[in-house]
Protein backbone atom coordinates (compact mmCIF):
# COMPACT_ATOMS: atom_id res chain seq x y z
CA UNK A 1 0.00 0.00 0.00
CA UNK A 2 1.12 3.59 -0.75
CA UNK A 3 1.43 5.26 2.12
CA UNK A 4 3.62 8.66 0.80
CA UNK A 5 3.76 11.82 3.41
CA UNK A 6 6.18 13.58 1.09
CA UNK A 7 5.92 13.07 -2.79
CA UNK A 8 8.37 15.26 -5.02
CA UNK A 9 7.99 14.46 -8.50
CA UNK A 10 10.70 16.31 -11.00
CA UNK A 11 11.28 19.05 -8.76
CA UNK A 12 13.53 22.07 -9.90
CA UNK A 13 14.64 24.99 -8.17
CA UNK A 14 16.47 27.63 -10.79
CA UNK A 15 18.10 30.53 -9.08
CA UNK A 16 19.15 32.95 -12.54
CA UNK A 17 21.40 30.79 -13.90
CA UNK A 18 22.48 28.73 -11.39
CA UNK A 19 20.00 25.46 -11.20
CA UNK A 20 20.05 24.08 -7.88
CA UNK A 21 17.85 21.28 -8.09
CA UNK A 22 17.90 19.74 -11.51
CA UNK A 23 13.93 17.47 -11.46
CA UNK A 24 14.50 14.78 -8.28
CA UNK A 25 11.57 12.89 -7.31
CA UNK A 26 11.41 10.94 -4.32
CA UNK A 27 8.77 9.71 -1.86
CA UNK A 28 9.22 9.54 1.69
CA UNK A 29 6.63 6.66 3.81
CA UNK A 30 5.05 7.47 7.10
CA UNK A 31 6.65 6.79 10.11
CA UNK A 32 9.83 6.86 7.92
CA UNK A 33 13.09 9.13 8.50
CA UNK A 34 14.26 10.24 5.44
CA UNK A 35 18.25 11.51 5.52
CA UNK A 36 18.98 14.12 2.65
CA UNK A 37 22.70 14.39 2.09
CA UNK A 38 25.24 15.82 0.35
CA UNK A 39 27.78 18.56 0.24
CA UNK A 40 27.12 22.28 0.38
CA UNK A 41 24.99 23.76 -1.99
CA UNK A 42 24.00 19.96 -3.97
CA UNK A 43 20.37 21.51 -3.26
CA UNK A 44 19.50 19.85 0.66
CA UNK A 45 18.87 23.32 1.73
CA UNK A 46 15.95 24.29 -2.08
CA UNK A 47 14.62 21.21 -1.06
CA UNK A 48 13.92 21.45 2.26
CA UNK A 49 12.43 24.40 1.87
CA UNK A 50 11.10 24.14 -1.02
CA UNK A 51 8.66 21.60 1.08
CA UNK A 52 8.18 23.97 4.22
CA UNK A 53 6.61 26.68 1.80
CA UNK A 54 9.43 29.09 2.12
CA UNK A 55 10.23 28.91 -1.91
CA UNK A 56 8.44 28.29 -4.76
CA UNK A 57 9.34 25.15 -6.84
CA UNK A 58 10.45 26.56 -10.40
CA UNK A 59 9.36 22.87 -11.68
CA UNK A 60 7.81 19.59 -10.68
CA UNK A 61 5.49 18.98 -8.01
CA UNK A 62 5.78 18.75 -4.06
CA UNK A 63 3.64 17.44 -1.37
CA UNK A 64 3.44 17.09 2.01
CA UNK A 65 0.47 15.17 3.40
CA UNK A 66 -1.28 15.89 0.14
CA UNK A 67 -0.89 19.79 0.65
CA UNK A 68 0.85 21.97 -1.67
CA UNK A 69 3.47 23.77 0.26
CA UNK A 70 3.74 26.78 -2.28
CA UNK A 71 0.26 27.31 -3.13
CA UNK A 72 -1.69 25.79 0.32
CA UNK A 73 0.84 27.48 3.69
CA UNK A 74 -2.17 27.75 5.53
CA UNK A 75 -2.85 24.03 5.75
CA UNK A 76 1.15 23.11 5.87
CA UNK A 77 1.30 25.33 9.33
CA UNK A 78 0.16 22.77 11.04
CA UNK A 79 1.51 19.73 9.53
CA UNK A 80 4.90 20.34 9.66
CA UNK A 81 7.25 21.27 12.27
CA UNK A 82 10.62 22.55 11.23
CA UNK A 83 14.56 23.17 13.01
CA UNK A 84 15.86 25.23 10.57
CA UNK A 85 19.53 25.00 10.23
CA UNK A 86 19.79 28.79 11.89
CA UNK A 87 18.14 29.36 15.15
CA UNK A 88 16.38 32.35 14.50
CA UNK A 89 14.19 33.48 17.20
CA UNK A 90 14.23 37.01 18.54
CA UNK A 91 16.88 37.82 21.05
CA UNK A 92 14.37 39.31 23.97
CA UNK A 93 12.44 36.34 23.92
CA UNK A 94 12.54 34.00 26.90
CA UNK A 95 12.38 30.09 26.76
CA UNK A 96 8.98 30.36 28.33
CA UNK A 97 7.35 32.97 25.78
CA UNK A 98 8.73 31.13 22.97
CA UNK A 99 7.24 28.26 24.05
CA UNK A 100 3.77 30.45 24.75
CA UNK A 101 4.21 32.71 20.91
CA UNK A 102 4.51 29.59 18.83
CA UNK A 103 1.91 27.50 20.49
CA UNK A 104 -0.62 29.88 20.30
CA UNK A 105 -0.12 30.55 16.81
CA UNK A 106 -0.30 26.61 16.29
CA UNK A 107 -4.12 26.55 18.36
CA UNK A 108 -2.55 24.23 21.36
CA UNK A 109 -1.46 24.42 24.47
CA UNK A 110 2.25 25.44 25.70
CA UNK A 111 4.57 22.19 25.89
CA UNK A 112 6.12 23.25 28.87
CA UNK A 113 7.39 19.57 29.42
CA UNK A 114 9.47 19.88 26.25
CA UNK A 115 10.96 22.28 27.87
CA UNK A 116 12.09 20.47 30.65
CA UNK A 117 12.47 17.24 28.20
CA UNK A 118 15.17 19.10 26.05
CA UNK A 119 16.90 20.19 29.34
CA UNK A 120 16.05 23.73 29.62
CA UNK A 121 14.21 24.30 32.39
CA UNK A 122 17.32 26.48 34.30
CA UNK A 123 16.78 28.37 31.09
CA UNK A 124 13.03 28.86 31.31
CA UNK A 125 13.16 32.85 32.25
CA UNK A 126 16.18 33.24 30.06
CA UNK A 127 16.30 35.26 27.03
CA UNK A 128 17.12 33.68 23.19
CA UNK A 129 20.36 35.70 23.29
CA UNK A 130 21.12 34.74 26.45
CA UNK A 131 21.33 30.87 25.41
CA UNK A 132 23.99 28.84 24.01
CA UNK A 133 24.18 27.42 20.76
CA UNK A 134 23.31 24.43 21.79
CA UNK A 135 20.82 25.67 24.07
CA UNK A 136 19.32 27.87 21.31
CA UNK A 137 18.88 24.62 18.61
CA UNK A 138 17.10 22.53 21.64
CA UNK A 139 14.58 25.41 22.08
CA UNK A 140 14.07 25.14 18.54
CA UNK A 141 13.42 21.64 18.00
CA UNK A 142 10.67 22.45 20.98
CA UNK A 143 9.01 24.56 19.59
CA UNK A 144 9.14 22.52 16.41
CA UNK A 145 7.53 19.12 17.85
CA UNK A 146 5.40 21.12 20.58
CA UNK A 147 2.38 20.94 18.13
CA UNK A 148 2.59 17.36 17.35
CA UNK A 149 3.34 17.33 13.82
CA UNK A 150 2.88 14.40 11.57
CA UNK A 151 5.90 15.90 9.44
CA UNK A 152 9.25 17.16 10.66
CA UNK A 153 11.90 18.64 9.10
CA UNK A 154 14.92 18.44 10.90
CA UNK A 155 18.16 20.61 9.23
CA UNK A 156 21.88 19.88 10.91
CA UNK A 157 20.03 18.98 14.24
CA UNK A 158 22.56 18.12 16.52
CA UNK A 159 25.24 20.74 14.83
CA UNK A 160 26.49 22.15 18.23
CA UNK A 161 25.25 19.71 20.77
CA UNK A 162 27.18 18.36 23.68
CA UNK A 163 27.55 14.13 23.37
CA UNK A 164 24.51 14.09 25.96
CA UNK A 165 21.85 16.18 24.24
CA UNK A 166 22.94 14.10 20.71
CA UNK A 167 22.24 11.03 22.51
CA UNK A 168 18.55 12.59 23.98
CA UNK A 169 18.22 14.42 20.53
CA UNK A 170 18.24 10.59 18.90
CA UNK A 171 16.07 9.45 21.62
CA UNK A 172 13.18 12.04 20.75
CA UNK A 173 13.97 11.33 16.95
CA UNK A 174 13.07 7.44 17.86
CA UNK A 175 10.09 8.34 20.08
CA UNK A 176 8.79 10.28 17.31
CA UNK A 177 8.94 8.33 14.43
CA UNK A 178 7.47 5.59 16.82
CA UNK A 179 4.79 7.47 17.16
CA UNK A 180 4.51 7.73 13.37
CA UNK A 181 5.62 10.78 13.02
CA UNK A 182 7.61 11.13 9.27
CA UNK A 183 11.47 13.02 9.84
CA UNK A 184 13.51 14.78 6.88
CA UNK A 185 16.65 14.51 7.61
CA UNK A 186 19.66 17.22 6.45
CA UNK A 187 22.50 16.65 7.87
CA UNK A 188 26.39 16.55 7.17
CA UNK A 189 26.94 13.89 9.98
CA UNK A 190 27.15 10.53 8.25
CA UNK A 191 27.10 9.22 11.47
CA UNK A 192 24.22 10.08 12.58
CA UNK A 193 22.40 9.45 8.82
CA UNK A 194 23.69 5.66 8.96
CA UNK A 195 22.33 5.50 12.53
CA UNK A 196 19.10 6.96 12.05
CA UNK A 197 17.75 6.90 9.08
CA UNK A 198 16.19 4.02 7.50
CA UNK A 199 16.57 5.29 3.84
CA UNK A 200 19.16 8.15 2.69
CA UNK A 201 19.14 10.55 -0.51
CA UNK A 202 22.86 11.77 -1.67
CA UNK A 203 22.23 15.11 -3.01
CA UNK A 204 24.93 16.10 -5.68
CA UNK A 205 24.61 19.03 -8.01
CA UNK A 206 21.08 19.54 -7.75
CA UNK A 207 20.89 15.78 -8.53
CA UNK A 208 20.41 12.13 -6.54
CA UNK A 209 23.76 10.56 -6.80
CA UNK A 210 22.40 7.46 -4.68
CA UNK A 211 19.39 6.05 -2.55
CA UNK A 212 18.68 3.86 -0.44
CA UNK A 213 19.22 2.36 2.88
CA UNK A 214 22.68 3.48 4.67
CA UNK A 215 23.52 -0.43 4.28
CA UNK A 216 22.27 -0.21 0.43
CA UNK A 217 24.34 2.69 -0.45
CA UNK A 218 27.88 1.38 1.58
CA UNK A 219 27.30 -1.87 -0.23
CA UNK A 220 27.26 -0.92 -3.74
CA UNK A 221 30.54 1.19 -3.67
CA UNK A 222 33.94 0.05 -4.91
CA UNK A 223 35.03 0.62 -1.58
CA UNK A 224 37.17 -1.63 -0.07
CA UNK A 225 36.02 -3.98 3.21
CA UNK A 226 38.43 -3.92 5.77
CA UNK A 227 39.23 -7.93 7.00
CA UNK A 228 41.69 -7.82 10.09
CA UNK A 229 43.15 -11.29 11.48
CA UNK A 230 45.29 -12.40 14.63
CA UNK A 231 46.29 -15.69 14.63
CA UNK A 232 48.15 -17.85 17.61
CA UNK A 233 50.68 -18.69 15.21
CA UNK A 234 52.48 -16.75 12.41
CA UNK A 235 50.24 -18.90 9.58
CA UNK A 236 50.00 -15.28 8.01
CA UNK A 237 53.17 -13.81 8.42
CA UNK A 238 54.48 -14.71 5.08
CA UNK A 239 53.78 -11.65 2.35
CA UNK A 240 54.16 -13.58 -0.25
CA UNK A 241 50.23 -15.37 0.66
CA UNK A 242 47.66 -13.95 -1.53
CA UNK A 243 44.13 -14.32 -1.26
CA UNK A 244 41.38 -13.46 -3.35
CA UNK A 245 39.72 -10.30 -4.40
CA UNK A 246 42.44 -8.96 -1.70
CA UNK A 247 43.58 -5.73 -3.32
CA UNK A 248 46.25 -4.58 -0.45
CA UNK A 249 48.33 -6.20 2.58
CA UNK A 250 49.53 -4.59 5.78
CA UNK A 251 50.50 -5.15 9.22
CA UNK A 252 49.48 -3.62 12.33
CA UNK A 253 49.65 -4.57 15.92
CA UNK A 254 50.18 -8.17 15.10
CA UNK A 255 47.23 -8.51 12.84
CA UNK A 256 47.24 -9.07 9.20
CA UNK A 257 44.37 -6.80 7.51
CA UNK A 258 43.41 -7.21 4.33
CA UNK A 259 41.29 -5.00 1.75
CA UNK A 260 38.90 -6.99 -0.11
CA UNK A 261 36.87 -6.33 -3.23
CA UNK A 262 34.67 -9.50 -1.94
CA UNK A 263 34.58 -10.31 1.52
CA UNK A 264 33.31 -13.94 0.99
CA UNK A 265 35.71 -15.52 -0.82
CA UNK A 266 38.62 -13.49 0.88
CA UNK A 267 37.45 -14.68 4.56
CA UNK A 268 37.14 -17.83 3.56
CA UNK A 269 40.72 -18.46 2.05
CA UNK A 270 42.11 -16.62 4.93
CA UNK A 271 40.51 -19.37 7.53
CA UNK A 272 41.30 -22.49 4.86
CA UNK A 273 44.99 -21.25 4.97
CA UNK A 274 45.07 -20.83 8.71
CA UNK A 275 43.56 -24.14 8.83
CA UNK A 276 46.15 -25.24 6.32
CA UNK A 277 48.74 -24.45 8.67
CA UNK A 278 47.69 -25.96 11.74
CA UNK A 279 47.47 -22.21 13.28
CA UNK A 280 44.48 -21.35 15.76
CA UNK A 281 42.67 -17.90 14.76
CA UNK A 282 42.12 -15.83 17.78
CA UNK A 283 40.40 -12.22 16.24
CA UNK A 284 38.46 -12.10 12.65
CA UNK A 285 37.03 -8.28 12.11
CA UNK A 286 35.70 -7.20 8.80
CA UNK A 287 34.72 -3.62 8.97
CA UNK A 288 32.58 -2.81 5.78
CA UNK A 289 32.78 0.98 4.38
CA UNK A 290 30.70 3.01 6.18
CA UNK A 291 28.12 5.86 4.79
CA UNK A 292 30.92 8.36 5.29
CA UNK A 293 33.98 6.44 2.94
CA UNK A 294 30.92 5.89 0.35
CA UNK A 295 29.35 9.60 0.48
CA UNK A 296 33.54 10.65 0.25
CA UNK A 297 33.43 8.69 -2.73
CA UNK A 298 30.34 9.56 -4.39
CA UNK A 299 31.11 13.00 -3.74
CA UNK A 300 34.43 12.74 -5.52
CA UNK A 301 33.93 10.62 -8.38
CA UNK A 302 30.50 11.87 -9.00
CA UNK A 303 28.47 8.83 -8.07
CA UNK A 304 26.27 6.73 -9.46
CA UNK A 305 22.16 6.76 -9.55
CA UNK B 1 -4.96 33.76 25.45
CA UNK B 2 -5.09 34.18 22.11
CA UNK B 3 -1.89 34.23 19.49
CA UNK B 4 -2.65 37.94 18.86
CA UNK B 5 -2.90 38.63 22.19
CA UNK B 6 0.28 36.77 23.38
CA UNK B 7 2.20 38.40 20.26
CA UNK B 8 0.70 41.50 21.43
CA UNK B 9 2.17 41.69 24.62
CA UNK B 10 5.52 40.13 24.05
CA UNK B 11 5.91 42.53 21.42
CA UNK B 12 4.61 45.64 24.08
CA UNK B 13 7.98 43.82 26.75
CA UNK B 14 10.47 44.19 23.88
CA UNK B 15 9.35 47.62 23.64
CA UNK B 16 10.68 48.01 27.56
CA UNK B 17 13.33 45.29 27.38
CA UNK B 18 15.12 46.14 24.28
CA UNK B 19 17.63 49.08 25.37
CA UNK B 20 17.50 50.13 22.00
CA UNK B 21 13.60 50.33 22.31
CA UNK B 22 13.65 51.55 25.30
CA UNK B 23 15.83 54.55 24.30
CA UNK B 24 13.40 55.01 21.21
CA UNK B 25 10.19 55.07 22.81
CA UNK B 26 10.92 56.39 26.03
CA UNK B 27 14.15 58.07 27.24
CA UNK B 28 15.13 60.41 24.29
CA UNK B 29 11.52 61.79 23.82
CA UNK B 30 11.34 62.57 27.51
CA UNK B 31 14.55 63.50 27.78
CA UNK B 32 13.84 65.83 24.75
CA UNK B 33 10.96 66.96 26.18
CA UNK B 34 12.54 68.34 29.27
CA UNK B 35 15.86 69.70 27.55
CA UNK B 36 13.89 71.63 24.70
CA UNK B 37 10.85 72.35 27.19
CA UNK B 38 13.99 74.27 29.53
CA UNK B 39 15.86 75.99 26.45
CA UNK B 40 13.24 76.56 24.35
CA UNK B 41 10.90 78.36 26.60
CA UNK B 42 13.69 80.65 28.09
CA UNK B 43 14.85 81.61 24.43
CA UNK B 44 11.38 81.73 23.08
CA UNK B 45 8.76 82.05 25.48
CA UNK B 46 5.78 81.36 22.67
CA UNK B 47 7.20 78.09 22.18
CA UNK B 48 5.50 77.14 25.72
CA UNK B 49 1.80 77.41 23.30
CA UNK B 50 2.85 74.35 21.30
CA UNK B 51 5.10 72.13 23.77
CA UNK B 52 2.29 69.23 24.17
CA UNK B 53 1.62 68.85 20.43
CA UNK B 54 4.77 69.38 19.03
CA UNK B 55 6.71 67.13 21.77
CA UNK B 56 4.03 64.55 21.72
CA UNK B 57 4.58 64.74 17.64
CA UNK B 58 8.82 64.46 18.18
CA UNK B 59 7.68 61.10 20.61
CA UNK B 60 5.70 59.69 17.66
CA UNK B 61 8.71 60.47 14.87
CA UNK B 62 11.29 59.27 17.20
CA UNK B 63 9.85 55.94 18.64
CA UNK B 64 8.30 55.32 14.83
CA UNK B 65 10.92 56.73 12.64
CA UNK B 66 13.81 56.02 14.40
CA UNK B 67 12.31 52.94 16.69
CA UNK B 68 9.85 50.47 15.13
CA UNK B 69 11.58 49.66 11.35
CA UNK B 70 15.33 48.53 12.41
CA UNK B 71 13.75 45.51 14.49
CA UNK B 72 11.35 44.32 11.73
CA UNK B 73 14.91 45.02 8.84
CA UNK B 74 16.93 43.01 11.59
CA UNK B 75 14.04 40.45 12.03
CA UNK B 76 14.16 39.69 8.24
CA UNK B 77 17.89 39.86 8.09
CA UNK B 78 18.50 37.52 10.44
CA UNK B 79 15.34 34.67 9.18
CA UNK B 80 12.80 35.65 12.12
CA UNK B 81 10.36 35.96 9.79
CA UNK B 82 10.92 32.30 8.28
CA UNK B 83 10.21 31.06 11.64
CA UNK B 84 7.10 32.99 11.44
CA UNK B 85 5.97 31.75 8.30
CA UNK B 86 6.35 28.13 9.29
CA UNK B 87 4.69 28.73 12.44
CA UNK B 88 2.14 30.60 10.76
CA UNK B 89 2.48 34.07 12.19
CA UNK B 90 0.84 35.95 9.57
CA UNK B 91 2.57 38.99 7.87
CA UNK B 92 -0.20 41.07 8.94
CA UNK B 93 0.03 40.52 12.44
CA UNK B 94 4.31 40.98 11.72
CA UNK B 95 3.30 44.26 10.84
CA UNK B 96 0.32 45.91 12.93
CA UNK B 97 1.76 44.14 16.24
CA UNK B 98 4.42 45.55 16.45
CA UNK B 99 3.06 49.07 14.74
CA UNK B 100 0.58 48.69 17.69
CA UNK B 101 2.55 48.59 20.86
CA UNK B 102 4.82 51.51 19.70
CA UNK B 103 1.60 53.04 19.13
CA UNK B 104 1.02 52.31 22.81
CA UNK B 105 4.43 53.23 24.13
CA UNK B 106 4.38 56.69 22.09
CA UNK B 107 0.56 57.01 24.08
CA UNK B 108 2.29 56.52 27.42
CA UNK B 109 4.57 59.10 26.78
CA UNK B 110 2.15 61.32 25.20
CA UNK B 111 0.10 61.05 28.74
CA UNK B 112 3.20 62.23 30.48
CA UNK B 113 3.87 64.91 28.33
CA UNK B 114 0.33 65.94 28.70
CA UNK B 115 0.20 65.81 32.16
CA UNK B 116 3.27 67.21 33.44
CA UNK B 117 4.01 70.00 30.74
CA UNK B 118 1.30 72.53 32.18
CA UNK B 119 3.10 71.74 35.75
CA UNK B 120 6.99 72.23 34.79
CA UNK B 121 6.58 74.40 31.50
CA UNK B 122 3.52 76.23 32.03
CA UNK B 123 2.12 74.82 28.87
CA UNK B 124 -1.66 75.58 28.25
CA UNK B 125 -3.68 72.06 28.27
CA UNK B 126 -5.46 71.28 24.18
CA UNK B 127 -8.84 73.22 24.58
CA UNK B 128 -10.96 70.52 22.43
CA UNK B 129 -9.58 67.14 23.68
CA UNK B 130 -11.56 64.87 21.05
CA UNK B 131 -9.57 66.88 18.51
CA UNK B 132 -6.25 66.36 20.32
CA UNK B 133 -7.03 62.48 20.14
CA UNK B 134 -7.93 61.97 16.95
CA UNK B 135 -5.15 64.07 15.65
CA UNK B 136 -2.43 62.10 17.69
CA UNK B 137 -4.23 58.86 16.39
CA UNK B 138 -4.09 60.21 12.92
CA UNK B 139 -0.35 61.31 13.16
CA UNK B 140 0.77 57.96 14.84
CA UNK B 141 -1.21 56.19 12.13
CA UNK B 142 0.94 58.09 9.57
CA UNK B 143 3.82 57.53 11.05
CA UNK B 144 2.78 54.03 11.58
CA UNK B 145 2.46 53.40 7.60
CA UNK B 146 5.86 55.50 6.58
CA UNK B 147 7.99 53.92 9.29
CA UNK B 148 6.52 50.22 8.03
CA UNK B 149 6.60 51.01 4.50
CA UNK B 150 10.90 51.93 5.32
CA UNK B 151 10.86 48.35 6.84
CA UNK B 152 9.43 46.66 4.16
CA UNK B 153 11.50 48.50 1.00
CA UNK B 154 14.95 49.04 2.94
CA UNK B 155 17.37 46.24 1.59
CA UNK B 156 19.58 46.28 5.19
CA UNK B 157 19.99 48.17 8.53
CA UNK B 158 22.10 50.94 7.35
CA UNK B 159 19.54 51.49 4.47
CA UNK B 160 16.70 51.58 6.97
CA UNK B 161 18.73 54.66 9.24
CA UNK B 162 19.30 56.63 5.81
CA UNK B 163 15.05 56.32 4.73
CA UNK B 164 14.10 56.97 8.51
CA UNK B 165 16.84 60.23 8.60
CA UNK B 166 15.40 61.42 4.97
CA UNK B 167 12.06 61.68 6.92
CA UNK B 168 13.12 62.53 10.54
CA UNK B 169 15.32 65.32 9.98
CA UNK B 170 13.39 67.89 7.64
CA UNK B 171 10.30 67.08 9.73
CA UNK B 172 12.36 68.18 12.99
CA UNK B 173 13.49 71.42 10.62
CA UNK B 174 10.79 72.37 8.20
CA UNK B 175 7.89 70.08 9.57
CA UNK B 176 6.31 72.78 12.35
CA UNK B 177 7.75 71.39 15.21
CA UNK B 178 10.63 73.74 16.20
CA UNK B 179 9.40 76.59 13.20
CA UNK B 180 5.83 77.28 12.12
CA UNK B 181 5.82 77.05 8.21
CA UNK B 182 4.73 80.56 8.13
CA UNK B 183 8.20 81.57 9.35
CA UNK B 184 10.23 79.72 6.75
CA UNK B 185 10.79 80.63 2.97
CA UNK B 186 7.79 79.89 0.65
CA UNK B 187 9.81 77.16 -0.76
CA UNK B 188 10.38 75.81 2.31
CA UNK B 189 6.93 75.71 3.70
CA UNK B 190 5.95 74.23 0.69
CA UNK B 191 8.53 71.14 0.55
CA UNK B 192 7.70 70.99 4.38
CA UNK B 193 4.05 70.12 2.88
CA UNK B 194 5.75 66.80 1.64
CA UNK B 195 5.58 65.83 5.56
CA UNK B 196 3.34 64.30 7.37
CA UNK B 197 4.05 66.58 10.20
CA UNK B 198 3.32 69.64 8.74
CA UNK B 199 -0.02 68.64 8.90
CA UNK B 200 -0.14 67.01 11.97
CA UNK B 201 1.14 70.41 13.91
CA UNK B 202 -1.20 72.39 12.07
CA UNK B 203 -4.40 70.38 13.05
CA UNK B 204 -2.91 70.23 16.71
CA UNK B 205 -3.02 74.00 16.53
CA UNK B 206 -6.37 74.59 14.86
CA UNK B 207 -8.17 71.27 16.26
CA UNK B 208 -6.88 70.82 19.55
CA UNK B 209 -6.28 74.30 20.21
CA UNK B 210 -8.17 76.20 18.53
CA UNK B 211 -5.61 78.51 16.88
CA UNK B 212 -7.09 80.66 13.85
CA UNK B 213 -3.80 79.58 11.78
CA UNK B 214 -2.80 77.58 8.96
CA UNK B 215 -5.25 75.97 6.02
CA UNK B 216 -8.42 73.73 7.47
CA UNK B 217 -7.32 71.05 10.03
CA UNK B 218 -10.28 68.41 8.18
CA UNK B 219 -7.84 68.76 5.51
CA UNK B 220 -4.81 68.10 7.64
CA UNK B 221 -6.85 64.95 8.97
CA UNK B 222 -7.88 63.98 5.55
CA UNK B 223 -3.91 64.01 4.17
CA UNK B 224 -2.94 61.98 7.41
CA UNK B 225 -5.61 59.61 6.94
CA UNK B 226 -5.00 59.04 2.99
CA UNK B 227 -1.47 58.99 3.78
CA UNK B 228 -1.27 56.30 6.22
CA UNK B 229 -3.63 54.44 4.29
CA UNK B 230 -1.90 54.11 1.49
CA UNK B 231 1.47 53.35 3.62
CA UNK B 232 0.14 50.96 5.49
CA UNK B 233 -1.84 49.01 2.18
CA UNK B 234 1.89 49.64 0.22
CA UNK B 235 3.42 48.19 2.94
CA UNK B 236 1.09 45.32 3.29
CA UNK B 237 1.75 44.89 -0.43
CA UNK B 238 5.63 44.76 -1.03
CA UNK B 239 5.90 42.66 2.16
CA UNK B 240 8.86 40.24 1.98
CA UNK B 241 9.04 37.46 3.93
CA UNK B 242 12.97 36.72 3.24
CA UNK B 243 16.06 38.42 2.49
CA UNK B 244 17.13 36.19 0.80
CA UNK B 245 14.10 34.57 -1.06
CA UNK B 246 13.45 38.14 -2.56
CA UNK B 247 10.52 37.35 -4.44
CA UNK B 248 7.76 40.69 -3.51
CA UNK B 249 4.59 41.30 -5.19
CA UNK B 250 6.40 45.21 -6.59
CA UNK B 251 9.12 46.79 -7.26
CA UNK B 252 10.20 48.81 -3.89
CA UNK B 253 9.61 51.86 -5.81
CA UNK B 254 5.80 51.82 -5.57
CA UNK B 255 6.71 53.16 -2.04
CA UNK B 256 6.70 56.43 -3.60
CA UNK B 257 3.12 56.41 -3.85
CA UNK B 258 2.95 56.68 -0.52
CA UNK B 259 3.72 60.78 -1.26
CA UNK B 260 0.48 61.16 -3.31
CA UNK B 261 -1.48 62.44 -0.47
CA UNK B 262 1.10 64.99 1.02
CA UNK B 263 2.11 65.82 -2.72
CA UNK B 264 -1.55 66.82 -3.27
CA UNK B 265 -1.30 68.82 -0.16
CA UNK B 266 1.17 70.59 -1.09
CA UNK B 267 -0.18 71.30 -4.16
CA UNK B 268 -3.50 72.73 -3.45
CA UNK B 269 -3.51 73.31 0.57
CA UNK B 270 -2.13 77.02 1.46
Amino acid sequence: MNDSVIQVRDFRKIYGDVVAVDGISFDVQRGEIFGLLGPNGAGKTSTLESLEGLRTPDGGSLQVMGVDPAHQSRKLRNLIGVQLQTSALPDSITVEEAMKFFCAYHGVAPRYDLIDRLGLTEKRGAQHHQLSAGQQRRLVLALAIAHNPPVLFLDEPTAGLDVASRVELHNLMRELQAGGTTIMLATHDMAEAAEMADRVAILLRGKFAATGTPLDITATGAGLTKISVRTQGSSLSDSDITFPAVRRHVSKDEYSIYFSTDIGPTVSAIIDHIKSQGDTLIDLRVERPSLEDRFLEITTTGGIR
Amino acid sequence: MSAFMNHFSFEFRTGIRNKELLLMNYLFPLGFYVMAGMFMTELNPAFRETVIPSMILFAIMVSMLLGLPQPLVTAREVGIFRSYKINGVPAISILTIPALTTMLHTLIVAVVITATAPLIFDAPLPVNWPGFIVVFLLTAFAFIGISLLISVISSSSRATVLWSQLVFLPSMLIGGLMITPDMLPDALARIGMLLPSTYSMNAFQRLAQNWNIGFDPYWSLAVLLAGGMLAFGLAIYLFCWDSHNRTRRGHPLLALLALLPYALGALFLS
